[in-house]
């Protein structure tokens, strides 16, 4: 359960501290007091759905949108109230936000030239930045005349030459079609561990942040619900939102009789470990491909399980999912197509089984 | 080869008929004033030859030289400081949130809304104002004239600059200044590397447009010019009243070609110059990245 994101921050300087950051826009409460420590050297995924607050959270660690309340720090420093020029951060935007007017050339040499930097080594340090991103002989080209790959690099060639402390990236691949994107995420990292920045992303794709990230931060209406690693994230969701967002997953209302037995909605008990109180509305969590299927007579008897109609199968080539209907809820069961086994046909009764260790109880 | 929605027959023909109509009607008068300028007849509209003998007097007639060179002073001076004053302005109401700003918004855009001669009787009226009080406070007794017509040509000038600048400034993206900031430049060096290269084309359209303006304009110079100064427009009217000869024609023509000069420049800087680069590198552009710009606008709209 230990994960080298918890370790790391008890024993240096986190490299962005949040406490109790909230901001508001008007009346709307964009980002609702937010604690969070990212890691020196880690890569940071902050994940939801759109209008979360995780854009303006990372606005808020650029400097280009100020915290209504509370203490944001870069390397223990309080970096609240300081202009974006003043931080040793960058970003790279969601569009790239390259300057059209420039070269990649002018456009990578920006911020060194804004920091007075000497012009020789400016020179030295635009070329290691545009091979880094490898992007060699395209010097002279302007934004208009590079792909969409190529624009990205471009910035975030122009962020890391800086050398900031920790770079932001705000939706980097959201305007990649799927191959590029698949691709740029391994690039991504690679790049990352290679200059061994902080990076903190943001996106809505959580499979991009499971592939991606060292750390999640989920968030949802400007709470932050749960920070963690993409296992404990997806192993144990701390509610039913996270549960929902973060991979595919069946969710049986049910709540707690004891900590170690819930009773489902159809009245049945079940065991099912929780710490929380006695009555509270819960729900099982079953990933589909935890789940296991059986002619309802011939259930293993370590594994729970019930009984429903087979409603529909959908063949994926590697994978079949098959839907089952209980009457009070729907579940969804994934199996490998191997060989073999056991294939029931739509119509039959089935048993949706499961062990006690594949299921997770959450906060409704 | 001809699509379906082409007109065909009758319809064609009285459409290809109508057209012309409408470019006789455009161009008739221009080319008549341009023929009768080069007659040499004094009576305008009876041809007596070819001469350039109109122009030379043009060339020659002091009052005339005298009203070209107000009017060229008046637009330069005018378009200067209501080119910064409206790029300012722009800037303020595109960029910023400040209490009155909608107010701002609406006032900016009454110069450009009101008659001619509506404004021309304010600044008739502010002027006689105007300088009471500097004669009373200060015991200066200014006279209008060059002066008083740059202030009423800047007044109306500011309203067209900022209008051509915002529809740039709308166009540019305010992540591109974000990126400055984050990239370390300070607000004025963004303003000075990022923010102006990307208004140029506008800015540059919107100062010929007022050099056009205010070389063109009678109705409110008219009010606003004293004894001491006239503006050329404002001169040949006057001219007029005392009997038109070819050498209004010559004038005509010579202003004519000023303004067509400027306004095609003016548009040619909008058109062409800025972002875009060249257009055949625009053109490259959108067909290049035309489905991922599209994701990221389907992204934004999500996003926000």
């Amino acid at each position: 359960m230990s994960d080298r994101g918890d370790h790391q921050v008890s024993e240096q300087i986190a490299a962005v501290k949040l406490t109790a950051i909230t901001k508001r826009f008007g009346s709307v409460v964009a980002v609702d007091n937010v604690d969070l420590e990212i890691a020196d050297g880690e890569f940071f995924a902050l994940l939801g759905p759109s209008g979360c607050g995780k854009t303006t959270t990372l606005r808020m660690v650029a400097g280009l949108e100020f915290p209504t309340e509370g203490s944001l720090k870069i390397f223990g420093d309080e970096a609240g109230t300081l202009p974006p020029n003043k931080r040793p951060v960058n970003t790279v935007f969601q569009d790239y936000a390259l300057f059209p007017h420039m070269t990649v050339e002018a456009n990578v040499a920006f911020g060194l030239k804004m920091q007075r930097v000497a012009k020789q080594e400016i020179a030295g340090r635009v070329q290691e930045a545009i091979s880094l991103v490898r992007l060699e002989g395209l010097e002279q080209r302007r934004s208009q005349q590079l792909s969409g790959g190529q624009r990205q690099r471009v910035a975030l060639a122009r962020a890391l030459v800086n050398r900031p402390k920790v770079l932001l990236l705000d939706e980097p691949l959201g305007a990649l079609d799927l191959k590029l994107r698949q691709e740029m995420q391994g690039e991504l990292k690679a790049l990352q561990r290679e200059v061994g920045i902080t990076f903190v992303f943001v996106t809505h794709d959580q499979e991009e942040a499971l592939t991606m990230a060292d750390r999640i931060g989920v968030m949802n209406e400007g709470e932050l619900l749960q920070v963690g690693t993409p296992a404990e994230i997806y192993e144990h969701p701390v509610n039913r939102f996270v549960a929902n967002f973060i991979g595919q997953t069946n969710l049986l209302d049910a709540s707690v009789v004891s900590n170690d037995t819930v009773c489902l909605a159809n009245g049945v008990h079940i065991p099912g470990k929780s710490d929380l109180p006695v009555g509270t509305r819960v729900a099982v969590c079953l990933r589909p491909e935890r789940a296991g299927m059986h002619p309802p007579e011939e259930v293993p008897a370590d594994q729970q399980s019930v009984v429903g109609r087979l409603e529909s199968v959908t063949y994926l080539g590697n994978a079949l999912v098959y839907t089952v209907v209980l009457g009070w809820a729907r579940l969804e069961v994934r199996r490998e197509n191997q060989p073999g086994g056991y294939r029931p046909h739509v119509g039959e009764e089935v048993a949706v089984s499961w062990t006690l260790d594949a299921i997770s109880v959450v906060r409704a | 080869m001809s699509s379906t929605v082409q007109p065909r027959g009758t319809t064609k023909i009285a459409l290809t008929a109508h057209s012309w109509l409408v470019y006789l009607f455009f161009f008739a008068p221009i080319f008549v004033l341009i023929v009768f300028s080069f007659s040499d007849d004094r009576n305008v509209g009876r041809w007596g030859g070819f001469t350039l003998e109109w122009y030379q007097d043009f060339v020659e007639h002091s009052q005339l030289q005298n009203a070209v060179w107000v009017s060229v002073r008046v637009a330069l001076l005018s378009t200067v400081i209501s080119v910064v004053l409206g790029t300012l302005a722009a800037l303020a109401l595109e960029r910023f949130k400040f209490r009155g700003r909608k107010v701002f918004d609406a006032l900016l855009y009454l110069p450009i809304i009101i008659p001619d001669v509506t404004m021309a009787v304010m600044m008739l009226l502010f002027f006689a104002e105007f300088f009471d009080i500097l004669e009373s406070v200060f015991g200066w007794d200014a006279q209008k004239g060059l002066g008083s017509i740059t202030i009423s040509h800047i007044a109306f000038n500011i309203s067209f600059v900022s209008v051509v600048v915002r529809a740039r400034l709308a166009g540019m993206s305010e992540v591109l200044e974000e990126a400055a900031l984050d990239l370390y430049a300070t607000r004025w060096k963004t303003f000075r590397y990022v923010t102006f290269p990307q208004i140029v084309p506008g800015v540059a359209g919107g100062a010929l447009l007022a050099l056009t303006l205010s070389l063109d304009d009678v109705v409110i110079t008219q009010f606003a010019a004293g004894p001491g100064a006239t503006t050329l427009p404002v001169f040949v009217f006057g001219l007029i009243r005392r009997g038109v000869t070819p050498l209004i024609n010559a004038t005509s023509v010579l202003m004519l070609a000023a303004s067509v000069i400027l306004v095609a420049l003016s548009l040619a800087f909008q058109q062409f110059s800025g972002r875009g680069g060249r257009p055949s590198l625009r053109a490259a552009r959108q067909a290049v990245s035309a489905p991922s710009t599209t994701n990221t606008q389907i992204k934004e709209g999500i996003n926000q």
